[in-house]
């Protein structure tokens, strides 16, 4: 069968705010009196469209892994929710040539006075299975849980990681050829989450079409080789996750930056303007980084008023929004001297150069804040995400150990060890 | 592993439109979910009650004795001429399985909102399963009749009349029947609340008003002739009364009447299945 396996035409869902949420009897009727009095609807109560998702057509193949990358609002949920009926599109259509299973939550459908046995079955035909399929893989669920004590105990005297580990026990053994996973990997523990990403990568290589939503950027990259970005609603990418993530992390979609190491424009007020922003690595701009190179953040700004006192300030944000450190340009925070941080400045422009040492971050994506501040108090400009980076592994810290790096840092630290009998 | 799977089956996401609002074919599919809902509404129910199913025999009997008081004793209704105690319990018979389905389904949406949000499976198997599970405590009902019957037939005069007539026989369509009237109701109670939630509260007084105007503390034949067939509109009453005339040789049994009533449960139960399939739709946009 040569036709794709997921087939996604113009599919559009509107909401209608305003309308949204149930409301009480009363409202209507009060609403509907006012409307005979000749007085239009109040204002909250307007009705607005919103178009969660709109016009998104794509196409995967059997046994793909696709990630679908987007912020907060872009749509992602939404999409998981039309491809698993959970609510129907406004406009447009799409074919699934296969079982779906749905695993937006962690133990859908359980009953905490079922003991765990009965809820792998409820649980298991509420996600589309029949029972003789659940028998078949029963035992296969329960040591993938580890569970086998506990399996005769109502799961509300379970422990919440006994849960959630059942749950996906569950959701992971179910015999549908294409899942949708929305960030069901975001609990638990880091064995638990490593034991998840491994069997959702021996799923993928049984054939099995997997669609998948997260944050956690690393994750997608980790686990799909291909996905789908949305940005308010509409597709705005398709092809190789690394080169979409990249995208992503950059400067909203209408930043007039034409590489992502590079921010040209002005932005402030009348005292002082930022008017560039460029990332360095040995003296060309570049936003791919070697792990064991220094990175320079270069911010060209603009003086309007004489003795303002400026300083600028550098925020980074690794690829999960966490803030890694934020390092302003002021006397007593910084390791140099400055002769200008927070300075009186005469009018004119200024290049301020702060530098990321060499072998201080892990490997990964990350961005700069950029902020320009008078008296240390009142901020001037400040740009989200202007410019942002990837740090490579060389390997030049892996001659010895060859595993997953922990740790949001990955500083050369300094050790010594002493005998002590 | 997947042999089962037909490699033509497609499923097809668009704005659904039309009235049939189910696919038979899905809903044989996921014929082990009923049996797993029923399976959980069963073994969960009682779960921490000190009397568990025993509050099947202990409900109807408390109600046919406050009815016994009050509308026997008090009151001096008639009973078409059948000793109180047995005139109540075979009416509460026939009211409480639809009493109990009203209310196990009328909320349907609003109670399985957080389920219905996170998995599709056809929303039909919900509102049917707890139709079927019901049951379970009709039977218990349907047993504790039986053994108050009998006494009255072997211990009182009662029993010297009375027979015990082939139309026992038509008890289970009578049941099904008060269940599609009861299902019927709880479609509408469901789509109307998952829109309006303050509907929720109306649930108990609709289900006791119901009563009332059904014959059930009353016979059919002390409403004036010419007024029944208003009363007949209520589809319950004819599941009342002819289950007296089935098991108890009592009250008033007419074809007109009857198929009046029969008229009324299709047009309520399938305006519902209608209503229902709309609504579950899109309700999860309106949570």
């Amino acid at each position: 069968m040569n036709k794709p396996i997921i087939e996604v035409s113009n599919l559009g869902k509107c909401y209608r705010l305003g309308e949204l949420g149930a409301k009480s009897l009363r409202d209507e009727l009060t609403q509907l009196a006012g409307r005979l009095k000749g007085n239009r609807a109040p204002e909250r109560n307007r009705i607005t469209d919103f178009w969660a998702v709109r016009d998104v057509s794509f196409q995967v193949k059997k046994g793909d892994v696709i990630g679908i990358i987007g912020k907060n609002g872009a749509g992602k949920s939404t999409l998981l929710k039309l491809l698993s009926r959970i609510t129907e599109p406004t406009e447009g259509e799409a074919f699934i040539r296969g079982r779906v299973a749905s695993l937006l939550e962690v133990g859908t459908g359980f009953h905490p006075e079922l003991t765990g046995r009965d809820n792998i079955y409820l649980s298991g035909t509420i996600l589309g299975m029949s029972r003789r399929e659940i028998k078949e893989r029963f035992d296969e669920i329960v040591s993938f849980a580890g569970i086998e004590k506990h399996i005769d105990t109502p799961v509300k005297r379970y422990s919440s990681g006994m849960y959630v580990r059942l749950g996906f026990a569950v959701a992971a053994h179910l015999n549908s050829e294409i899942l949708l996973v929305d960030e069901v990997l975001a609990v638990g523990d880091v064995t638990y989450r490593k034991q998840c990403i491994e069997k959702m990568k021996s799923l993928a290589k049984e054939g099995r079409t997997i669609f998948f939503v997260s944050h956690q950027l690393d994750v997608l990259s980790n686990l799909c080789p291909r996905s789908i970005r949305l940005h308010k609603g509409e597709l705005t990418g398709e092809g190789d996750t690394e080169d979409l993530i990249q995208d992503y992390l950059k400067k909203d979609d209408d930043s007039n930056s034409s590489s992502d190491s590079i921010w040209e424009g002005s932005e402030g007020d009348d005292i002082a303007k930022i008017e560039s922003v460029k990332l360095k690595a040995n003296d060309v701009p570049s936003d791919n980084v070697d792990i064991d190179l220094p990175i320079d953040v270069e911010i060209g700004y603009r003086c309007l008023k004489d003795s303002a006192r400026l300083n600028a300030s550098v925020i980074l944000n690794n690829s999960l929004g966490a803030k890694v450190f934020s390092s302003p340009n002021l006397p007593s925070a910084i390791s140099s001297e400055d002769q200008w941080g927070y300075q009186p400045h005469s009018k004119g422009t200024y290049v301020s150069r702060m530098t990321i040492p060499a072998n201080f971050l892990n490997d990964g994506l990350y961005s700069c804040d950029i902020c320009l501040s008078t008296d240390a108090s009142h901020t001037n400009s400040y740009i989200e995400s202007a410019v942002s980076f990837t740090v490579h592994d060389t390997g030049s810290m892996r001659k010895e150990f060859q595993h997953a790096w922990w740790g949001i840092l990955r500083p050369k630290m300094h050790w010594k060890t002493e005998k002590t009998d | 592993m997947m042999s089962d799977i037909n490699p033509n089956f497609e499923i097809h996401i668009r704005k659904r439109k039309g009235l049939i609002p189910f696919d038979i074919q899905e809903l044989k599919r996921y014929k082990d979910l009923l049996v797993l809902l029923l399976y959980r509404d069963f073994s969960s129910r009682y779960k921490q009650t000190v009397l568990g199913p025993a509050w099947y025999v202990i409900q109807p009997l408390i109600q046919t004795l406050v009815f016994t008081v009050i509308f026997g004793k008090v009151a001096q209704m008639p009973t078409d001429g059948l000793p109180p105690l047995l005139f109540y319990l075979a009416g509460l018979l026939a009211w409480n399985y639809h009493a109990t389905v009203l209310q196990a389904t009328g909320n349907t949406f609003q109670v399985n909102a957080n389920l219905f949000g996170k998995v599709y499976f056809p929303r039909l198997i919900v509102p049917f399963s707890a139709t079927i599970s019901q049951l379970i405590g009709w039977v218990i009902q349907f047993f504790t009749f039986v053994v108050i019957y009998t006494y009255y037939m072997t211990m009182t005069p009662f029993g010297k009349e009375a027979v015990i007539s082939w139309n026992a026989l038509f008890l289970p369509l009578i049941i099904i029947q008060a269940g599609m009237i009861g299902l019927g109701t709880g479609f509408w109670l469901s789509a109307l609340t998952a829109k309006y939630r303050d509907l929720q509260h109306i649930q108990q007084f609709l289900v006791q008003i119901w009563m009332y105007i059904t014959p059930l503390v009353y016979p059919l034949s002390m409403i004036p002739e010419k007024w029944q067939w208003l009363a007949i509109l209520n589809p319950m009453s004819m599941v009342v009364e002819s289950l007296k005339v089935c098991l108890l040789n009592a009250g008033s049994f007419n074809l007109q009447y009857m198929l009046l009533s029969l008229l009324v449960t299709f047009l309520l139960f399938f305006s519902g299945l209608v209503l229902f399939g709309k609504v579950e739709r899109t309700f999860v946009d309106t949570v």
